[in-house]
């Protein structure tokens, strides 16, 4: 892989969360380094979803802090992250069902269009521009993840693989350094399992860009990761190499149940 | 000359985000908005453009701002008629108390302030949504009630709260017949029309769509709910206060309170449902539905009964016509939620295909 793994560029120091009286993180910590895959996994409700929505802003941690490239943050906000490059995709789809694949994949380019309310409403220059510029941009989205036969077509309509691809899409729209994904093969077949995973290690090894994975699949886990960091009730039983996590002991019997 | 694209290729981005990609399309849209400048004044008698055509215009417009907010960016409102009663008493109150104020600008104006109210009210949205917000809204419809009654700065002290405009012009142009009413009318839609279809199909409508469709999905990636909901609160306070100003300055042209009451709010509503949330054209098809059937019933009742040698009389009628439209609308909503716009659309697929479907 041309891609080499540099310094740290988004380290979480002891992050709790706690809604009411459920701890749905304790005392959480790990680095992500930059260019690097980095998998969350865990049994069903261990705290993985919880994590990524600490990461970009939708929750706010009542311990912790977040330092990304050396800037900390107690709370992050979801604007404040995507400003900061992060994109995410969702585990259950949340796509903007009304609007076409190219309109999803649009809106992603939000945070790089400059033009107002009045040139956009009366197509200036600035705004007609901007938009063939940003319609290029999300064109080679659009080839690079094989979408271009649906461009048109409301995502309600699609089939679940091509709706994940498009979340996908709208998600790399950000150019995103940091690329949070959630599930990105839940509910797929072996071979939209194989496309993704060639999707993800490209945009990896094309772009560099960072990626946080949450997955279930370990096959796909153990394959595409450097670094895992192994959830269970919220806390972390686990982290390294994919060797490492999977001769772990706690994790094994986080898996698989201790005997007793 | 049948309904097909075959042979229109796009070669560039550009050619390709047009509003009407389809060459028939544009030509037949051309040949409306002609047909409606140049033919109509000649064809039209009177009662059918100051009772029908011009209600029929503005109402369009209110329900073109309507939609933006409840179509577009999904927030609901039930305070249209107050906007629109904002639109019409701000710009009678520009008009009468600047010396040499031309009407054109009295309108904008109107509308601007419209447009400040709307994000006043538009405020609740950030935290409320459905129902809840469809309530909050109404706070501005009882607000405006009241105000434009109780508050006699506002109606220029006029006791009852009627007031009137007389003598209107638009940059040397009388405005005076039931034609020029009409010709101002639709220029006015016509400019909204097409600003609204700009902004629809630009970054900010996608982010108003975006907010209406998963905000927490829009909020990721870096839309901001408040400027996207309070944006479109303005953008459709301003349409609608134009429309409302049009509302008395050229179609009542004397105007008190109840012009605007809690009814209007609910028509505009409807008018958005019936013809299709979320689309330019719904708006127009949703006006022309429920301003022009009830007419078209009060004339067709009482000659189906008289075909069948029954004599019907006027209040019959009148009854007939809410009980025909009430189920007509129930009908709509069952048969198609997304309204009229999506029928047409549905039938210009079929047409693409027509006469071999597979």
């Amino acid at each position: 892989m041309g891609r080499t793994i540099g310094e740290v560029v988004l380290d979480l120091n002891n992050v709790s969360l706690s809604f009411g009286g459920v701890k749905a993180l304790s005392d959480i910590s790990f680095d992500v380094r930059e260019h690097e895959v980095r998998a969350i996994i865990g049994p069903n409700g261990a705290g993985k979803s919880s994590m990524l929505n600490v990461i970009n802003g939708v929750y706010r941690p009542q311990e912790g802090e977040i330092v990304l490239r050396g800037e900390h943050f107690s709370r992050m906000s979801p604007y404040k992250a995507a400003q900061s490059g992060i994109a995410r995709t969702f585990q259950h789809i949340a796509l903007f069902k009304g609007m076409s694949v190219l309109d999803n994949i649009m809106t992603g380019r939000t945070l790089k269009m400059k033009s107002n309310l009045v040139q956009q409403a009366f197509r200036l220059g600035p705004a007609w521009r901007e938009e063939l510029e940003h319609r290029a941009k999300v064109e080679e989205i659009i080839d690079f993840l094989e979408i271009q036969h649906i461009r048109k077509t409301p995502v309600g309509r699609l089939p679940y693989g091509l709706q994940k691809r498009v979340d996908l899409g709208r998600a790399l729209a950000m150019e995103p350094q940091i690329l949070l994904l959630d599930e990105p093969m839940a509910g797929m077949n072996v071979e939209e399992k194989q496309d993704m995973s060639r999707f993800i290690l490209d945009v990896n090894d094309q772009l560099g860009t960072t990626i946080v994975l949450i997955e279930h699949d370990m096959g796909v886990v153990m394959d595409i990761s450097d670094r895992v960091v192994v959830l269970d009730y919220g806390k972390k039983i686990g982290d390294g190499t994919p060797d490492e996590v999977r001769s772990n002991e706690e994790v094994i019997s986080a898996y698989l149940g201790a005997s007793h | 000359m049948l309904y097909r694209e075959n042979g229109q290729f796009k070669s560039s981005y550009a050619a390709d985000q047009q509003i009407f990609p389809i060459v028939q399309d544009r030509w037949a849209i051309l040949g409306i908005v002609a047909f409606a400048f140049a033919a109509v004044p000649l064809l039209a008698n009177e009662y059918l453009l100051s009772a029908i055509l011009v209600p029929f215009l503005i109402l369009a417009l209110a329900a073109l701002g309507v939609n933006l907010l409840v179509g577009y960016c999904g927030q609901i409102t039930l305070g249209a008629g107050a906007f629109m009663a904002v639109g019409a008493y701000a710009a009678y109150n520009f008009f009468i108390r600047v010396d040499g104020m031309p009407l054109l600008a009295a309108l904008l104006l109107g509308g601007l302030t419209a447009a400040a109210v709307g994000i006043v009210f538009g405020v609740p949205s950030l935290r409320v949504r459905g129902l809840y917000l469809a309530v909050a809204t109404l706070a501005a419809q009882f607000l405006a009630d009241w105000a434009f009654l109780r508050i006699k700065w506002f109606t220029n002290d006029s006791p009852s709260g009627s007031v009137s405009v007389a003598n209107l012009h638009v940059l040397g142009w009388k405005i005076d017949s039931p034609v020029d009413r009409y010709l101002l009318c639709l220029a006015v839609l016509v400019v909204f029309a097409l600003l609204a279809k700009n902004m629809v199909r630009s970054a900010i409508g996608r982010q108003w769509m975006a907010i209406r469709d998963m905000d927490v999905a829009a909020e990721v990636i870096g839309i901001r709910p408040m400027f996207a909901k309070l944006s479109a609160f303005a953008v459709s306070s301003f349409i609608v206060g134009v429309a409302g100003a049009l509302w008395g300055f050229i179609h009542l042209s004397s105007w008190e309170p109840a012009a605007f009451s809690v009814d209007r709010s609910f028509q505009l509503l409807f008018m958005v449902i019936i013809g299709g949330m979320g689309s330019i054209m719904g708006s127009f098809f949703g006006a022309a539905f429920i301003v022009v059937l009830p007419i078209f019933l009060n004339q067709f009742l009482p000659w189906l009964g008289g075909l069948v040698g029954l004599a019907v009389s006027t209040a019959t009628v009148s009854h007939a016509e809410f009980m025909i439209f009430g189920v007509l609308i129930v009908f709509f909503l069952i048969v198609e939620p997304h309204g009229l716009a999506r029928l047409w659309s549905i039938g210009k697929e079929k047409l693409r295909l027509w006469p071999f479907p597979h």
